[in-house]
């Protein structure tokens, strides 16, 4: 291996300078006012987690996790999500709390990329868990919750697409019936959104045409409203017929909160293999090439914390959202104090007046400043109280 | 106007091809400007533009979003594993990823050893068969590597096979069919979901006649 350059970081690893910083942290505050508005409670858990319970039940596939041994020979991941840590906590520490619990976060993942550049290793989370509702109220609160807090934020255009896991599985019983392989193929295509390997695989089936071209029709079964119709009329069983019922349902509540134009709906939606149970969803904004956000209902992460309990939950990818907000406006906010030795007193002084007024001051001693012009430009406004400069300009 | 859709196609044959089916499908983006060394090919009565881009790296610039939609080949995809969209066969430029070697000479018991330029399709393909094989990858002129006993076998494109049989080598096992493909960025296929659809649809038909 090459030997590397002392600048170099590991591969997927950022650096956020001050200016990116300043847009992050002005995004994370109104994500975060937003949910907190909703009565949700911020915690954070550790960054380690062992792999052998946190590290097995999250949706990361495992050749994307971090892994390290502790002292002990212990396997420990770096967290890939925040969900199973805080699944983790509710099934223990929490475990007595009062029902719905309304939880939220706000901290970094890590998912080790493969290739090449462009992709982050570690990236942001904002997002929100709603433990023990099992209703479609609390997948409607939580949709609304992210719609409310993506505007409150700054983002104007984007699309929520909400698909429902359980059409799906439901709809490929009826008509496949007990051929595991061909179920679980048909979905792996969905998964990875290879439509023609779904096609292909169909027509390669022995099935009625009429079969077939139900299979091939679950494909075009998205768009707004107007799709509840349609998969109604392809829906076979009564499960896929309570699936578009709870969707319907949905958009019904979405409605009342009045963010129902910001929802789109898809029935071959499949976001992870086996994660999800229920409702789910993602969401795209233009200018990214990538997820902004995703989320969804999943019913067996808990159990396997031996916590009996639903759960339904987004995050949004927070470098992501403040990339798809394109804040152009840099405000230079600071002022500046110029000081000699004469005049430090009087410029302790001021500096302190200012910042109890609110601003952001920077006191430099003349003497350090190397280009006196160059130092003034990068300032909101300034005070010069050396003899040269005169007192004055402010 | 909106934005524009951005196409990512590769040079040459495949280009010819798809911009036949295109205009079968109501688009019209003229041959002759293929001719021209441009990359970058405005449309803007359509609301198209096309990138120019090498055929391995149709698929990048759709991944990565900086076009909306490409023409790529199976193989690459089947190589670079990338998140996109696979929306439509458009069975052009059909041919197969196969097994290849100089006729009669059997895999070595000792480390077999295969020249591709698809690493990951051989590597997949013979780790199904139950054989560990050490991969050699080579950018072009494949079939040479059998013949100067550099390797066992080839993994590599056959269209006619011409190109073996003219280099005394025989092919042992089809690994699979190859066409191109409309592949769609992520985002894209939500944000620009009608443009798409309608595009898709037309191509659709448009493929359809073809193979009728």
């Amino acid at each position: 291996m090459a030997k590397r350059l002392m600048f170099e970081k590991p591969l997927g690893m950022r650096d956020t300078l001050p200016f990116f910083y300043n847009q992050k942290s002005k995004a994370r505050e109104q994500l975060k006012s937003s949910i907190l508005s909703y009565g949700f409670s911020f915690m954070d858990t550790p960054f380690l987690e062992y792999h052998e319970t946190v590290g097995k039940v999250s949706a990361t596939k495992e050749q994307r996790l971090f892994k390290l041994l502790d002292q002990q020979g212990h396997t420990l991941v770096l967290r890939p999500d925040m969900t199973a840590p805080i699944a983790r906590v509710a099934a223990s520490q929490l475990k007595d709390a009062e029902y719905p619990l309304r939880l939220a976060y706000d901290g970094p993942v890590f998912r080790a990329q493969q290739a090449e550049g462009g992709k982050p290793a570690q990236f942001e989370q904002v997002g929100t868990e709603l433990i023990g509702d099992h209703s479609s109220h609390g997948d409607a609160e939580v949709i609304a919750l992210l719609v409310e807090s993506l505007k409150r934020s700054g983002l104007t255009d984007f699309v929520i697409t909400i698909g429902h896991i359980g059409y799906v599985k439901a709809f490929f019983k009826d008509l496949l019936g007990n051929d595991e392989s061909t179920k679980e193929l048909l979905l792996e295509h969905l998964y990875r959104k290879n439509y023609v390997g779904y096609r292909e695989e169909v027509k390669a089936q022995t099935l009625t045409d009429d079969k077939k071209n139900a299979l091939l029709a679950l494909l075009d079964l998205r768009g707004g409203e107007e799709v509840f119709a349609k998969s109604k009329s392809l829906a076979r069983n009564q499960v896929c017929m309570q699936a578009v019922n709870e969707l319907k349902q949905l958009y019904k509540l979405l409605s009342n909160y009045g963010v129902e134009s910001h929802v789109k709906f898809d029935f071959n939606l499949i976001s992870h293999m086996n994660y999800y149970t229920g409702i789910l969803f993602e969401g795209y904004a233009p200018n990214l090439g990538a997820l902004l956000c995703n989320g969804g209902r999943y019913d067996t992460l808990l159990p396997s914390f031996k916590l009996n309990a639903s759960a339904t939950g987004f995050a949004i990818h927070l470098e992501r959202l403040v990339e798809a907000i394109n804040d152009e406006e840099n405000g230079e906010t600071r002022l500046g104090v110029i000081v000699d030795d004469d005049t430090h007193i009087k410029g302790v002084q001021k500096a302190k007046e200012l910042r109890q007024q609110g601003y952001p001051v920077l006191l430099q001693h003349v003497d350090q400043i190397p280009d006196i012009q160059e130092f003034k430009n990068q300032l909101k406004e300034h005070i010069d109280f050396t003899a040269k400069g005169g007192q004055n300009d402010e | 106007m909106s934005k524009p859709l951005v196409i990512a196609m590769p040079k040459g044959r495949i280009y010819e091809e798809a911009a036949g089916l295109m205009k079968q499908a109501g688009y019209h983006l003229s041959a002759d400007a293929e001719e021209s060394r441009k990359l970058i090919l405005d449309f803007p009565e359509q609301n198209i533009q096309v990138m120019m881009a090498k055929p391995m790296d149709v698929v990048t610039y759709v991944e990565y979003g900086a076009a909306d939609i490409g023409i790529a080949g199976k193989d690459v995809l089947l190589e670079q594993d990338r998140d996109v969209y696979e929306v439509l066969d458009l069975k052009i430029s059909p041919c197969y990823v196969a097994v290849a070697g100089l006729p009669n000479q059997p895999l070595s018991r000792i480390a077999p050893k295969i020249a591709t330029k698809y690493p990951k399709i051989a590597s997949d393909y013979f780790r199904q068969q139950g054989e560990q094989i050490e991969i050699i990858p080579l950018n072009g002129s494949i079939e040479l590597a059998p013949i100067i006993g550099l390797t066992d076998r080839i993994v590599d494109i056959v269209s006619t096979g011409r190109t073996l049989k003219e280099n005394g080598l025989v092919e042992y096992e089809k690994i699979t069919d190859i066409t191109s493909r409309l592949i769609v960025n992520p985002v894209s296929y939500r944000l620009k979901g009608e443009e798409i659809d309608e595009m898709v649809n037309g191509l659709s038909k448009a493929v359809e006649v073809e193979q009728a």
